[in-house]
């Protein structure tokens, strides 16, 4: 158990001072604008932008909860896969003109662009409130990927995950961007390292794929593909998820952060190596099953570690460790600058301080960093983390509302402002409803117990559902603001911009 | 005026499609290398993904 710890310190600690001195490299001739620390110099070149996007994807959290999904659900939780297949083909298509557009007018978020494309600060303010919402119980979610480690090498309490968030969040106030860009170089490393040891050496001692399937099928009742029934969630969760992916405002943050067209199409090509990465990891659910690991606590968040701790030599577990524990770091430092950022631009800068100088912008930023991860501790560690995976679902289901203003918006300037925002208010509403609606059949609870929302005889992702009431709501509200001539707002945009691009 | 037009862009549906078609890998024979053919072939998709989104990345770049 010693041996695990001191190794996983030593990773942490290493991790740590590379996070500060990350505000040294590439150094801007200043770093008080929120060009340099919220979006890395938008100088970041295909390698860095290959680190820090797969960095920021793949989270600790995918790592512990993927498998666990497998561990208990069988095949439905290999949705991740057909999810993350479909993601890049969309950001290709859609993250690129954002790019564009963002980079001839110095767009920071996704709501800045809404505010000139639609020339409306309310709807601006709408979507940077949930790209915020959404984003913090991710953070959150962050915290559960560490603190199945520590529970795994025997650290009780609060104290160690309090002190690993304040470290984060001091070297991301001091380096922005820079810091998770760099140190995400370490975690993946570390992440390739563990996992292609683990894909090889761990079904060496089980006997093989084939007896790890077999002891999954077993369990689930000889059965490993999808009932008849679960076809429907199966894809329309992974299609949901998908859009829902590249509209967090912390895949924009580094998508934005590249330095040109060229680094975003070229990554489309090369990042799908994580969804890999992801497949395999989601196996070691079954692996799981086949090594007979029980969870720690009944928490079936803990069985990827606890797997590692019986497969692995001690040492080696403690790379594991480290590697899931500095996992969380990257994209919880990527998502509290991206909400940060949002905070910023489109309620301060709009709102509280009209004439704010980009220094001023970088302040305020750097120090709403600060709260934005006090926000995610105080919900792990005062309430439960029950209610942090609440409102991931709840985050995932509402950021898909804004697909129409963002999305489609990249696209097309056909929709009303107001039908726009009446889509996004119900959307939500209904998105909100239907998972207070759903029960969960095997944990009993009554509320927001899976995102399959039940509609007659078939299930289906309730976001995808609520985007689709959403988006009749904006085609018919527009229609009704063209003939009763209600004032649209102006769009700075030229549809040029949408294809700008730097060598 | 701008290359981002080409029909190339078309071929990014495939991976994006493909995945959401249950028939096609939703069984469990035949298998390879022991996975099921659930796993395998959806772990492969990734490669048609990659395929796909490099074709288009090499037919539309500026030169």
């Amino acid at each position: 158990m010693t041996v695990e710890l001191v190794v996983f310190t030593t990773l942490f600690v290493v991790v740590a001072g590379v996070g500060f001195v990350a505000a040294k490299w590439r150094r801007p001739a200043t770093m008080d604008h929120l060009d340099e620390w919220g979006l890395g110099g938008r100088s970041f070149g295909a390698w860095v932008t290959w680190f820090l996007i797969g960095g920021d994807l793949y989270t600790a959290y995918t790592f512990v909860a993927v498998p666990a999904l497998l561990y208990a659900a069988g095949a439905y939780g290999f949705f991740a896969m057909p999810y993350t297949v479909a993601t890049y083909p969309l950001v290709f298509l859609v993250l690129i003109r954002l790019w564009s557009v963002s980079h001839k007018h110095g767009f920071v978020t996704p709501a800045d662009f809404v505010r000139a494309r639609f020339g409306s600060p309310t709807l601006a303010l709408l979507v940077a409130i949930t790209g915020i919402v959404a984003t913090m119980p991710y953070i959150a979610l962050q915290l559960v990927g560490i603190e199945a480690v520590l529970k795994q090498m025997g650290l009780a309490g609060d104290l160690p995950l309090i002190l690993a968030f304040a470290i984060l969040a001091a070297y991301t106030y001091q380096s922005g961007l820079r810091a998770p860009a760099l140190i995400a170089f370490v975690k993946d490393g570390l992440i390739y390292i563990v996992i292609i040891a683990a894909v090889v050496y761990i079904p060496y001692e089980l006997g093989g794929w084939g007896n790890i399937f077999d002891a999954a099928a077993d369990k689930f009742h000889g059965k490993l593909t999808l009932g008849d029934g679960q076809q429907l969630p199966f894809i329309s969760l992974a299609l949901g998820s998908s859009f829902a992916l590249f509209l967090y405002p912390h895949s924009a943050t580094a998508v934005l952060a590249s330095k040109n067209r060229d680094v975003i199409k070229r990554n489309m090509a090369t990042l799908p190596a994580y969804s890999l990465l992801l497949g395999l990891i989601a196996l070691l659910g079954y692996m799981a099953i086949a090594a007979k690991i029980s969870p720690v606590d009944h928490d079936p968040n803990t069985i990827v570690p606890a797997l590692f701790e019986k497969m692995f030599p001690h040492w080696f577990a403690g790379v594991a460790f480290a590697a899931i524990g500095i996992g969380a770091l990257v994209p919880a430092a990527i998502m509290s600058i991206a909400a940060a950022n949002l905070f910023t631009r489109n309620i301060y800068v709009e709102y509280i301080s009209k004439d704010a100088s980009h220094a001023d912008q970088a302040r305020v930023s750097k120090l709403a960093s600060l709260f934005v991860k006090l926000g995610a501790l105080v919900c792990i560690v005062l309430i439960a983390p029950q209610f942090s995976i609440d409102l991931q679902l709840i985050g995932g289901v509402i950021i898909l509302q804004t697909f129409p203003v963002v999305g489609l918006g990249l696209f097309t300037r056909w929709f009303h402002k107001s039908a726009l925002i009446g889509g996004l208010v119900i959307g939500m509403a209904a998105g909100f409803t239907m998972l207070y609606l759903t029960p969960n059949a095997t944990t009993h609870r009554a509320h927001f117990g899976g995102s399959a929302f039940k509609l007659g005889d078939v299930s289906i992702y309730a976001g995808l559902l609520a985007v689709a009431l959403n988006l009749a709501v904006a085609a018919i509200g527009t229609l009704l603001a063209r003939a009763l001539h209600v004032p649209d707002g102006p769009d700075a945009t030229q549809p040029d911009d949408y294809f700008v691009d730097r060598n | 005026m701008n290359r981002d037009r080409s029909p190339w862009n078309w071929l990014l549906l495939v991976p994006i499609v493909v995945p959401m078609l249950p028939f096609i890998y939703n069984g469990a024979e035949p298998r390879l290398f022991g996975f099921p053919r659930f796993y395998w072939l959806q772990l492969s998709f990734v490669g048609l993904g990659a395929l796909c989104a490099g074709i288009v990345y090499r037919k539309t770049r500026k030169r």
